[in-house]
């Protein structure tokens, strides 16, 4: 499975405070960062895990578009989507690819504001991620609405109807935010992505490969002056997308807590959404990661400390989402809201208990081994604790948005939600699309930021190495 | 000076350097010796190397300010447009929104009206930061001597150009080289137009 050996030697952790851990290991020069990344796309052939996964990927794929043609064809009913649970799995598989959508955009865009330079290795594949789970994100609202060929209402589109989208429903914010942030991470990994695939194209060995990376280079050629106003995009940017960043997941949120269910009409939604979206991305990164450093050799620059950092991250924020479900237990308590309580009792003891449980579980109390040294430094660990942490976010969304529906004010219109094979089937299709998309990403694209990585190896500071030169020339 | 001395086959020389350090150095001297149409490049961003050359300030935030007011504006007239207007054009053309009562909330609903003024904002700030970064930089750029020489392949790798164009009015053929060759490069290229 692996081209190169895992070396346990390597370790760029220091225990000495006062040294920090070098973000790149085992290079001098910058040409052999640029080879050892682009090892294996400029390689003939792929590894073969890579084939392996891939064809089962596109498999899966296919199985989405044909359930997909089927739901077209056939009509909501192969669901299991009822009266009055009307939000079955489109809506939570929603709600789960867009929170995965959001470590991309946090890493490239909130580490790059707080200057911290070990997002490189890891903020291209990242954001490649995000905008791979948000096209997942996007399918299921899109094949949700039912009538699929009148998807084009969402849009504000003068009509012979003389109708408008009403503007006054969190479900069009959703259509803004979720569109706005599909383009706006687009935006941002495509400029990341330009000094790279120059460097591709520069590298390039057929006539095919120098015309397509040269077409998407746009003739990129390292200018200071062309350099100087794309770190100011790049900033501006990541000064963009750091509140929209935030505000996705809160306006998904407010498709819950702007309703008058008991257990979604909660102020906490917003920043508990958010932080959940964090966390469940940054599994998602580590699921990615760990596997995609070891096939593609990347241990150089994928290092134990980046591995710990989103460890951290995870523990931090899985952290603050088991305060979040605490807070709201003890709110529906306080309130002494008797919808608001039965809401909750119901939730941890009710028909859906196993969810919920399930959920409890791998959010609240897996993470928490991440206080371990020892598991923050076995990556293997790591990509267990991850996958269950993907589990329990997703079997958070089904708790929310099931147990609220099933079970609202009335007795006699409760009902109970029982997914049906498409549902499914439909759900482990959107994984063959995203790792579809991702496995072409990291063939034919640079995985890691080539130029961004250059540019925090300490070789890369133009007064690092003769401070003598530096002064005369000032002087 | 003269321009007879130019060489009409030139576009410009070019010294490669091997160190971010040395590049910084070379790109202050050449504009303190008076050049003007020169340029580095690099395959990062030098820090401080936009200093040493001398480059202006980019005038691209402001116009991604204005973009983002554009968008704002743009959101909340779209919204009280669609969802509360009502007049005619000379009393005899009706325009008229879409008016839908929701739960006594009156037609325009400022708060709710925010989310998708902030969203609109973004999305048109961030269209002009990358499409003006790309303008500004005359970019996409199908053609460029810098690109055509093989010898130019390591710009986007690990070396530094400083490249001085020949239609600089300082530049001369025999001066502009021993001036580079003084900074002490790795080779100097030229540049075919």
């Amino acid at each position: 499975m692996s081209t190169l050996p895992m070396d346990h030697n390597v370790d760029c952790l220091s225990d000495d405070p006062r040294q920090r851990a070098p973000l790149v290991l085992g290079h001098e020069q910058f040409d052999t960062v640029t080879s050892e990344i682009l090892r294996c796309n400029e390689a003939k052939r792929p590894p073969l895990a890579w084939t392996i996964c891939f064809v089962f990927s596109v498999a899966l794929m296919t199985m989405l578009m044909a359930l997909v043609g089927y739901l077209i064809v056939t009509g909501v009913g192969v669901w299991g989507n009822n009266n009055p649970v009307m939000w079955g799995f489109p809506i939570v598989n929603f709600v789960f690819w867009v929170g995965i959508g959001h470590a991309g955009t946090l890493i490239s865009a909130i580490l790059f504001l707080f200057r911290q330079k070990w997002r490189t290795s890891i903020n291209r594949f990242a954001e490649a991620m995000t905008i791979f789970a948000v096209i997942c994100a996007g399918l299921f609202p899109g094949i949700h609405i039912g009538r699929v060929w009148l998807a084009y209402w969402l849009f504000p589109i003068p009509n012979q109807m003389d109708m408008w989208p009403q503007f006054r429903s969190p479900l069009l914010w959703d259509v803004f935010a979720v569109g706005t942030y599909f383009t706006v991470s687009l935006l941002f990994w495509y400029v990341g992505l330009i000094p790279d695939l120059a460097t591709m194209r520069d590298r390039a060995t057929t006539k095919v490969k120098a015309i397509a990376y040269g077409f998407f280079s746009l003739g990129w050629r390292g200018s200071m002056r062309h350099w100087h106003r794309y770190e100011r995009a790049y900033l501006l940017l990541a000064a963009l997308a750091t509140p929209l960043v935030l505000s996705v997941h809160s306006v998904v949120s407010f498709d819950f807590a702007v309703s008058q269910l008991p257990g979604w009409h909660t102020t906490i939604f917003p920043p508990y959404f958010v932080a959940g979206a964090i966390f469940s991305g940054f599994a998602m990164v580590l699921t990615l990661a760990i596997p995609a450093r070891q096939m593609w050799g990347l241990e150089n620059f994928i290092t134990m400390r980046h591995l710990e950092n989103m460890c951290k991250i995870v523990l931090l924020t899985g952290s603050m989402v088991g305060y979040a479900y605490g807070m709201e237990f003890f709110i529906a308590w306080y309130s002494g809201e008797i919808y608001e309580s039965f809401a909750f009792i119901n939730r941890a003891f009710g028909q859906y208990a196993w969810a919920y449980w399930i959920m409890v579980s791998c959010n609240v109390i897996c993470p928490q081994l991440f206080w371990f040294k020892k598991i923050r430094r076995s990556p293997w660990t790591m990509f267990i604790i991850t996958l269950f942490v993907n589990l329990g976010m997703w079997f958070e969304r089904f708790v929310i948005t099931v147990t609220s529906l099933a079970n609202d004010f009335l007795p006699s219109s409760w009902g109970w939600f029982q997914p049906t094979w498409v549902d499914m089937l439909t759900f482990l299709g959107s994984f063959g699309l995203f790792m579809t998309l991702f496995l072409l990403f990291i063939r034919f694209l640079p995985i890691l930021a080539i130029s961004e990585i250059k540019g925090v190896m300490p070789q890369a500071n133009p007064h690092a190495h003769d401070h003598h030169h530096d002064a005369e020339d000032h002087a | 000076m003269s321009s007879s001395l130019r060489d009409a086959r030139i576009w410009g020389l070019a010294a490669q350097f091997t160190s971010p350090a040395e590049i910084c150095a070379a790109a202050a001297k050449a504009r303190e010796s008076g050049y003007r149409w020169f340029d580095c490049h690099t395959p990062f961003p030098v820090h401080g190397l936009d200093k040493a050359m001398g480059l202006p300030y980019t005038i691209l935030p402001v116009i991604v300010f204005f973009a983002g007011m554009t968008g704002t504006c743009l959101a909340i007239f779209l919204q009280v447009f669609t969802n509360a207007l009502e007049f005619n054009i000379w009393a005899v053309v009706p325009v008229v929104g879409y008016q839908f009562e929701v739960s006594g909330k009156p037609l325009i609903s400022a708060p709710a009206f925010v989310p998708v003024a902030f969203e609109l904002t973004v999305l048109f700030a961030a269209l002009t930061t990358v499409s003006f970064m790309l303008l500004l930089n005359q970019l996409p750029c199908l053609y460029h001597p810098v690109l055509k020489s093989p010898k130019m392949k390591r710009i986007t790798d690990d070396r530094f150009m400083l490249v001085i164009e020949a239609k600089d009015p300082n530049f001369v053929r025999a001066d502009t080289e021993s001036f580079l060759e003084s900074l002490g490069p790795e080779r100097i290229v030229e540049l075919e137009p």
